[in-house]
């Protein structure tokens, strides 16, 4: 990584030309389409983006238009990590044998959270331990959505979904989030992070500082999905900044391992009474609607408590990993 | 134009062939932003928060403005503007 940081201002970002066209078929309000504009903004030079199945994949790419205003492969829903590995590979081989300029590539695989925590699993973990050149981006809308809504192993206790439908029977998801970043970082990466499109600044910092790394790095984007989350389109951006005033989804980076808050969460452990309810965030969202019942509000209680967990725990591998 | 080949004649990685910038996405929409420009303070957050790049800068006009071939109406924008400077309305609805 580049011991200068890139530094950049709206007018900058605006002045760019998007990479992610318009003309794509997203629904209105749709957060990973934000997320795949933003993304772009961040790249320096030669890039090839490679992306599996989701709707992020469909919306830009239906016969015979592509929104994608550079060299974008589709890959099946399991492999966007392996195509990423074989990008990679063919390109150190070709500039090797003078078949193109010896110039840098840089390599993107782009995933939704269920071709990442689920089908795409074996991919990124194997790519990742072969050291592979390349940023994995997931955008996670928690729940396969271009199927129709689907749980996912990213879809959050107590969401309903077509599969974790909220009823009689059962109210809504009954197990929790895995905590991918985790495992990701387990496999000692030089470079991981949380970001969400509302940080717009901190999101397009973290995909140029991901690029930057010679080897894998890993960038999880919390993407607000209206039709999945059924929630209203023009509080996508909200819900982003709620998931991170909630402690829900803090923002974080971690270097060789050593993690720091990045400034939104920052500012929200430095003064605590600034943090959120759960309840700010999770009412408003359709999916969530069943747990402002009286029977179920004692699940909102426990998504509070796990949730003031999961940031304790966040707080002290902070402190423990950069004293 | 040529005519558009079916499934069946495509090779087997197919090659999308026309920019979806030719594909207008703008009568999606209901609502409609309606930016007054005296409230602007030309911030830019509408424009990096738009899911379809709808909203630019215009320098030689010094700004912000919106192309409603492809605005779906989402609203995003107008939630967002820190200057309360967009309200979203039905088209119809205008006199
Ligand atoms: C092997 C395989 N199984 C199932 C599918 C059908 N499928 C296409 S997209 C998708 C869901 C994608 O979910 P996610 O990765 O979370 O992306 P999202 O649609 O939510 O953006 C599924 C199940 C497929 N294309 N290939
Ligand atoms: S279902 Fe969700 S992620 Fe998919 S296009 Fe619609 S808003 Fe975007
Ligand atoms: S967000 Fe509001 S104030 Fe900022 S540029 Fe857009 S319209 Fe103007
Ligand atoms: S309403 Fe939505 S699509 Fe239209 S300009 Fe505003 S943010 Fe963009
Ligand atoms: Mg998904």
């Amino acid at each position: 990584m580049s011991t200068q940081e890139w530094k950049f201002t709206a007018k900058d970002i605006i002045a760019k030309p998007d990479l992610f066209l318009p003309g794509h078929r997203a629904c209105a309000g749709c957060g990973p389409a934000t997320v795949l504009r933003l993304i772009l903004k961040a790249t320096r030079g030669p890039t090839i983006v490679t992306q599996a199945t989701g709707c992020m994949e469909i919306v830009g790419s239906i016969y015979p238009y592509t929104s994608w205003a550079l060299p974008w492969i589709h890959t099946a829903f399991e492999n966007a990590a392996a195509n990423a590995s074989g990008i990679e590979a063919a390109l150190k081989i070709m500039r090797k044998k003078g078949k193109i300029k010896d110039e840098h590539v840089d390599v993107i695989a782009l995933a939704g959270d269920g071709g990442t925590y689920d089908i795409g699993l074996q991919a990124l973990s194997g790519a990742v331990e072969r050291g592979h050149d390349f940023l994995f981006i997931l955008y996670d809308n928690e729940g396969y959505m271009n199927t129709g809504i689907q749980r996912s192993s990213s879809t959050p206790i107590g969401a309903s979904t077509t599969t974790s439908p909220a009823g009689t029977a059962i109210p809504g998801k009954l197990e929790k989030k895995k905590p991918i970043t985790e495992i990701m970082l387990a496999h000692d990466l030089e470079y991981a992070a949380t970001a969400t499109p509302y940080y717009w600044k901190d999101l397009i910092t973290k995909v140029r500082k991901g690029l930057e790394v010679k080897g894998p790095a890993f960038l999880h984007v919390f993407a607000p999905c209206p039709r999945g989350w059924r929630s209203e389109p023009s509080k996508t951006m909200e819900y982003s900044k709620l998931a991170v005033e909630s402690c829900v989804f803090p923002i974080w980076e971690a270097i060789n391992g050593k993690r720091q808050l990045s400034t939104p969460s920052k500012v929200i452990s430095l003064a605590p009474q600034k943090k959120k309810p759960v309840k700010a965030y999770l009412e408003g969202q359709g999916r969530f609607r069943h747990l402002f019942t009286p029977k179920n509000t004692h699940i909102v209680d426990e998504i509070q408590q796990a949730t003031d967990e999961r940031w304790q725990k966040l707080l002290q591998q902070c402190t423990s990993t950069n004293p | 134009m040529s005519k558009e080949k079916n499934w069946k004649e495509i090779s087997l990685a197919a090659v999308p062939s026309k920019s979806s910038v030719s594909f207008l996405t703008g009568d999606w929409k209901t609502y409609m932003p309606n930016h007054a420009l005296e409230k602007c303070v030309k911030c830019l957050t509408c424009a990096i928060l738009c899911p379809e790049g709808a909203i630019r800068f215009n320098p030689e006009h010094g700004q912000v403005e919106f192309n409603f071939s492809f605005c779906k109406g989402c609203g995003i924008c107008a939630n967002e503007c820190p200057a309360k400077a967009i309200a979203m309305k039905i088209p119809e609805e205008e006199e």
